[in-house]
């Protein structure tokens, strides 16, 4: 959890807001820095957390929380995440033998069936966040990193929205949780089926942080832009959107951030 | 009396402090032969065979990672990465795998480079490079001075054995290397015959038989780390060549809309777990200059860890440009993985090119010097001011 993209948000721990969607997007550089943000500070919160990681192993992702001050062993074993370690349910899934499978269909069936269907993670993504009645998490989270994985492992775009669809209606319409989703997007790419799950997906939005490598090209001290959008006009107000454009600097365990033009290299 | 106990107290403090070293730790992170922990993120690392390489990339190939080459246009100085990778882990007694559609794996394993461990071998690298150096000095005078700051990389074979070695290009590995090491091949004509048991997952073949043949051979030979070894801990090092050209049966090479746009990258994810689950480290070289849909090359070097590309000068304007008189190529590092940290090793350098002298092949930060150095310098000069100016604004 960085203090200072807390203050940038308006958001704290302490009262984090229900019901809404954010999505994180990267082009020309990693965004990742943003999912370990958004892991630490809903588990701070006290949110029952549903991470799906499809990028990464849970060893990466736990190092990176005990850097930041959370230990997600400890969060899975109270009960407070659910991980699904896409790299090893997809292994699971492929090598597992016939016999050994249960009943229980692997979140990432899809990868084995001719029709791209998601239905699996999302029932898998409903079970963990629906809450029993012995907990006391606050308003539930879904986490993903990475919805362009999903792509790449085969899913229709369409099929993607409707994942999406289908979790928002759970997570923030009925169980007044939070989701955020982490893609990809490059323009330059021509990843026609990619661009189509940002775009729409960016409509839907109630907070878009756009990350962007500079334009200039790689810095040592200024790793890139974030562009903080918030999506007034989804209220239907007939306000504008709010941009917030910063620079900032990813350190070991924090990441700075300044006005454009102001890193402390610059001064 | 009270002050007497808190007084011990203090002192046993001091004698305990927190900085002490992980011993138990360290030494079985170092027990492994030609690996080390990373300093960045503990991981362990291995050399990629070409020492002025792992500078670039942070010290070397993190284990359970996946190096992507994209190859140069008629594939020579890719390969030779490619046998540089194997060719150091048959040094260091790693076990290996090497997979290929087009050369059988027994003969690219009779072409490894043969590794330069004598004396006799460091002095004559020795002289070469006191010749460079002296050549170097005489040209001191005529080098930008905003070079002269410049870390430089390790392009000379005086430093560390254990982590690293270099080859010669002109001799292949003597046969009595290789008695000790087990080499597993894959060799795609061969296979095809057999029957493949893994679920297909809408996926070619080609790469269902190959996974299964890794997964295979990291269960069977203990890579996994879930039984106990009784023996000595070893690297699986995993080489794969041209991964994505017709002869995997991929059209994504030869089509502008290929068919099967998914199995290429369903391959590397299920790869992807196989690594980060194994001791192995891997290395791919894929034609990315045949791939027309560059969609796909973006979501390969998404799922790849570290991506290198290589741009040969052959046949390119480059080659009779005098600014590039002195190298054979480009090296293009597109990415650099962020392994159980926020932030990766990048190196400050940008502007790679590689070379292949009579017996080494080396990557070094391109020098710009001759006769239009003062122009060369000007623009670099104007061009960072726009960057200060556009970073400004």
């Amino acid at each position: 959890m960085f203090a200072e993209l807390n203050e940038l948000l308006d958001a704290s721990p302490q009262r984090p807001e229900r019901g809404k969607f954010t999505l994180l997007r990267d082009t020309r550089t990693d965004g990742s820095f943003l999912v370990h943000h958004f892991l630490s500070f809903y588990l701070r919160a006290g949110c029952k957390v549903c991470f799906v990681a499809l990028l990464q192993s849970f060893s990466h992702y736990n190092i990176v929380a005990q850097k930041l001050g959370i230990s997600l062993t400890a969060a899975k074993e109270r009960g407070q995440l659910v991980f699904l370690e896409g790299l090893k349910s997809c292994l699971d899934l492929l090598f597992a033998e016939e016999e050994e499978q249960s009943g229980h269909p692997s979140p990432l069936q899809f990868i084995s069936e001719s029709t791209s269907n998601l239905k699996a993670l999302f029932d898998f993504v409903r079970t963990s966040l629906t809450p029993a009645d012995s907990d006391s998490w606050k308003g539930p989270v879904l986490l993903v990193d990475d919805l362009s994985v999903l792509l790449s492992l085969g899913a229709a775009p369409v099929a993607v929205l409707d994942f999406i669809h289908y979790c928002r209606v759970v997570v923030c319409s009925q169980l007044k949780g939070n989701i955020v989703v982490l893609v990809h997007s490059n323009e330059d790419s021509e990843d026609e089926e990619n661009e189509l799950v940002v775009n729409s997906l960016c409509h839907h939005s109630d907070l878009i942080l756009w990350v962007e490598g500079l334009a200039t090209g790689f810095c040592k001290d200024v790793h890139g832009q974030i562009k903080i959008i918030r999506r007034v006009s989804l209220e239907l107000t007939a306000e504008q959107d709010l941009v917030q454009i910063y620079q900032y600097k990813i350190q070991d365990k924090n990441v700075t951030f300044f006005a454009r033009g102001l890193s402390a290299a610059v001064l | 009396m009270a002050a007497v106990p808190a007084a011990g107290g203090v002192a046993r403090g001091r004698g305990v402090t927190s900085f002490q070293r992980k011993a138990a730790a360290g030494s079985r992170l170092a027990a492994v032969a030609g690996t080390r922990p990373s300093v960045r993120h503990g991981q362990l690392l291995l050399s990629s065979g070409l020492p002025s390489l792992d500078c670039v990339l942070g010290g070397g190939v993190a284990v359970g990672t996946l190096l992507l080459i994209e190859e140069d246009k008629y594939g020579l100085y890719s390969n030779l990465l490619y046998k540089y990778f194997l060719a150091e882990g048959v040094v260091c007694g790693h076990d290996l795998f090497v997979a290929s559609a087009k050369e059988h794996p027994d003969n690219i394993l009779k072409e490894l480079p043969a590794p330069l461990l004598d004396d006799t071998h460091r002095n004559e690298l020795g002289e070469e490079a006191t010749a460079v150096k002296s050549e170097d000095f005489q040209d001191s005078m005529k080098i930008a001075w905003r070079y002269q700051n410049l870390p430089k990389m390790e392009a000379s074979p005086t430093t560390s054995t254990k982590f690293g070695h270099y080859y010669d290009v002109s001799k292949t590995m003597s046969p009595e290397l290789f008695q000790s090491i087990k080499c597993h091949s894959f060799y795609l004509p061969e296979e095809l015959s057999l029957q493949a048991k893994m679920k297909t997952c809408n996926m070619n073949s080609a790469y269902t038989r190959l996974l299964e043949s890794i997964h295979r051979i990291i269960y069977q030979e203990g890579f996994d780390g879930s039984d106990p070894q009784k023996k000595q801990k070893n690297i699986l090092r995993i080489g794969i060549q041209s991964l994505g050209s017709m002869l995997w049966g991929d059209d994504i090479c030869s089509s502008d809309t290929p068919e099967d746009v998914h199995s290429l990258t369903k391959f590397l994810y299920v790869l992807r777990g196989l690594l980060r689950k194994s001791l192995s480290a891997c290395i791919i070289t894929v034609p990315a200059h045949l791939i027309q849909n560059k969609a796909i090359m973006e979501r390969v070097t998404n799922l790849s860890d570290t991506v290198v590309g290589l741009e040969s000068f052959i046949g390119s304007e480059r080659e009779t440009n005098p600014l590039y008189k002195d190298y054979h190529g480009l090296v293009h590092v597109h990415q650099i993985p962020r392994l159980n940290s926020l932030i990766c090793d990048v190196s400050d350098t940008k502007d790679l090119a590689f070379r292949l002298k009579r017996k080494l092949f080396t990557i070094e930060t391109v020098l710009i010097e001759g006769s239009n150095t003062k122009d060369v310098f000007h623009f670099n000069l104007a061009k960072e001011q726009m960057n200060i100016a556009l970073l400004s604004n």
